[in-house]
């Protein structure tokens, strides 16, 4: 592929993502009374194009988050949550120490987060906000080192936001249970099996 | 058709194997089935080398073997002859700073790559070693075996090995019915109805890539995977070696996909691109991170290398 076309596909990839985005929110915001900016329109100063990614990894009716924050006071005191929340109020454990959910999240809409700087990001785009204060990881997941790529190693590719490995709110990488170990070799006894005999792939099948 | 015969009786596929067995036999007719009629098996003795055969002739060759597959699995498989790209040369990238042994990679080339689930054949070995080992130059010392609940295990790392496609390759060199042979993509292959099961090729690799079939590979119908190459992952016959060809069917489509154990990484540490493509994630990694390749010393040159991120 040349880089001319490889730059019509970015582009077109870009586009049908912000459309998608776009007008998911035309359609959520008719339920709502207030008009809020669309994420496409928040003004920022970094100059990361958009990566084309998954969606983001919300648990199940939990956004957009104005359902519930926009007639809420916001209350900037450190805290244990306890009316909700409250799991990530227990694990929360990224430096913590120094710092509050309000540096992250943004106080005056919820549906977005929020810079140092003040500028605004979308959920879609989080990795901006991790990457101001892991800047080496982040350049090397822009070039594809951190964190994966999928998809097409001549074309097309499909990011990892990093909350997909991570949790934002305890961000270790949290250790998983191995696949079962080879045969050794002293074990093998040959022998036809029939279909159902054979042993399955643990992942199963290919889709 | 009232076809009820034990399977004794039925004619056997006939590979070069079995064809050679009965000329050094000196009796080379026994090797072909009493009243055999199916001129299949005679194409497929006088079958030209994959290098050599006209575009025509591999079409040939192509439908044939699809019919044989079709019958002998009972699925439809498609294999395509997909030569190398222009201007590409493939590379590999593992971060050992990220693995952490889960496996996930083993399994998904068994899938991808229709390898026999029983005799098992996996052409990825994960090997655990000990913090501070000595180990690189020691790989046997390390442990294939380890099945703890979780992974990665405290004081330990992994290293996953498999065909480190030499630019020089010891195998291909000792081969000696030219079965084996390296791509203009750097891809070494092997073509399973040219290799005789001498295994040559396993004794001189150097890092225990290359796997054999000592029986007829098994794999349930349902876990078939239908789409091949003929240099990758069509099916394999009993008595013939195979390995990675980093997915040769999912890389050389234009454009082409990532090999199976790269798209499922759950930690990131596998990549893959084009070595002479300098925006590549491949040449980013050699060129910003402290990379090795197995076994320098020995000359093969591999295009594989293991490198930390951190
Ligand atoms: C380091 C920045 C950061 C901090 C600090 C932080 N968050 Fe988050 N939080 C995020 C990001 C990024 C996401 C988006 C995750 C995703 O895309 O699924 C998120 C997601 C959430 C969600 C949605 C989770 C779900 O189940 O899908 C809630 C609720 C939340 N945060 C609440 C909090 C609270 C409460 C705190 C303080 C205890 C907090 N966050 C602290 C970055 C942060
Ligand atoms: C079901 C209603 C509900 C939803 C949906 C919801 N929240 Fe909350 N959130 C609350 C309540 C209630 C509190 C106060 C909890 C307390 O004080 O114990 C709170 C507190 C917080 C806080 C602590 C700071 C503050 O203002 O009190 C943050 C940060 C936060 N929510 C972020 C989010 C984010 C981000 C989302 C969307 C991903 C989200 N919430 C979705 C109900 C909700
Ligand atoms: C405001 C600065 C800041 C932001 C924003 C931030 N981090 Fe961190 N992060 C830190 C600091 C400081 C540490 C080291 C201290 C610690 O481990 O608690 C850290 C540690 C980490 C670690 C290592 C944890 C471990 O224990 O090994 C990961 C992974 C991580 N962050 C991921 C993220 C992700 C993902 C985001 C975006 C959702 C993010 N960080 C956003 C400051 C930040
Ligand atoms: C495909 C999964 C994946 C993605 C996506 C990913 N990471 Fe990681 N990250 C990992 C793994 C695995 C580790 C190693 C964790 C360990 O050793 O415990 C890691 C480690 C880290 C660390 C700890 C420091 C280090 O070098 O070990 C930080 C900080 C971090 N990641 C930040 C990020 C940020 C920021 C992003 C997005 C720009 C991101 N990660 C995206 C998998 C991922």
């Amino acid at each position: 592929m040349s880089s001319h076309t490889k730059f019509i596909t970015l582009v077109a990839v870009a586009l049908a993502v912000s459309f998608l985005t776009l007008s998911t929110q035309a359609l959520s915001s008719e339920s709502h009374k207030a008009e809020k900016p669309k994420t496409s329109e928040i003004p920022k100063n970094y100059d990361t194009p958009k990566y084309f990614v998954p969606p983001p990894p919300f648990s199940e009716g939990i956004f957009p988050c104005s359902d519930c924050h926009e007639d809420m006071d916001v209350n900037p005191e450190r805290r244990e949550l306890e009316d909700e929340h409250v799991e990530i109020s227990e694990m929360f454990n990224h430096a913590s120490d120094q710092r509050w959910c309000l540096d992250c999240h943004n106080p005056d809409d919820r549906d977005v987060l929020r810079l140092a700087n003040g500028d605004l990001v979308s959920f879609e785009e989080s990795y901006n906000l991790c990457g101001q204060c892991h800047g080496t990881i982040f350049r090397d997941w822009k070039a594809g080192i951190h964190g994966k790529r999928t998809g097409e190693w001549n074309g097309r590719k499909q990011y990892r936001l990093c909350v997909h490995c991570h949790n934002p709110h305890s961000p270790k990488f949290k250790a998983i249970k191995p696949l079962p170990p080879p045969n050794n070799p002293l074990e093998i006894k040959y022998k036809k099996l029939s279909d159902e005999e054979i042993p399955r792939n643990p992942l199963g099948n290919i889709q | 058709m009232k076809k009820k015969t034990s399977s004794k009786s039925q004619p056997k596929p006939i590979t070069r194997r079995n064809f050679l067995k009965g000329t050094a036999a000196g009796a080379a007719t026994l090797a072909i089935p009493v009243g055999t009629s199916d001129a299949s098996i005679w194409q497929s003795f006088f079958q030209k080398h994959f290098q050599e055969m006209s575009k025509a002739e591999m079409a040939e060759v192509i439908k044939r073997m699809e019919k044989e597959y079709a019958k002998k699995y009972k699925t439809s498989f498609n294999i395509k002859t997909t030569g190398a790209l222009p201007d590409t040369l493939f590379g590999y990238g593992l971060d050992l700073s990220r693995c952490i042994g889960c496996r996930r990679c083993v399994y998904a080339c068994v899938r991808e790559n229709n390898q026999s689930r029983d005799p098992q054949i996996h052409y990825i070995s994960v090997l655990e070693f000990e913090k501070g080992h000595k180990w690189v130059s020691d790989l046997e010392e390390a442990d294939k075996y380890y099945n703890p609940e979780e992974v990665p295990e405290d004081g330990h790392f992994y290293m996953p090995v498999q065909c480190q496609q030499c630019e020089n390759p010891p195998c291909v060199k000792v081969c000696p019915t030219k079965a084996t042979w390296k791509e203009p993509d750097g891809i070494v292959v092997i073509d399973y109805n040219w290799c005789i099961g001498c295994r040559f090729c396993m004794a001189a690799c150097p890092y225990g890539a290359r796997r054999f079939n000592w029986g007829e590979p098994q794999i349930p119908k349902e876990e078939l995977n239908p789409k091949t190459h003929y240099l990758g992952n069509r099916p394999r016959y009993k008595g013939v070696v195979e390995k990675c060809t980093f997915c040769i069917q999912r890389v050389r489509d234009n454009p082409g996909k990532y090999p199976a154990c790269v798209e499922i990484c759950p930690v990131g540490a596998r990549k893959f691109g084009n070595l002479l493509d300098p925006k590549s994630e491949i040449r980013y990694l050699i060129e910003n991170k402290r990379v090795f390749r197995l076994k320098e010393d020995l000359n093969t040159s591999p295009k594989f290398y293991y490198f930390f991120a951190t």
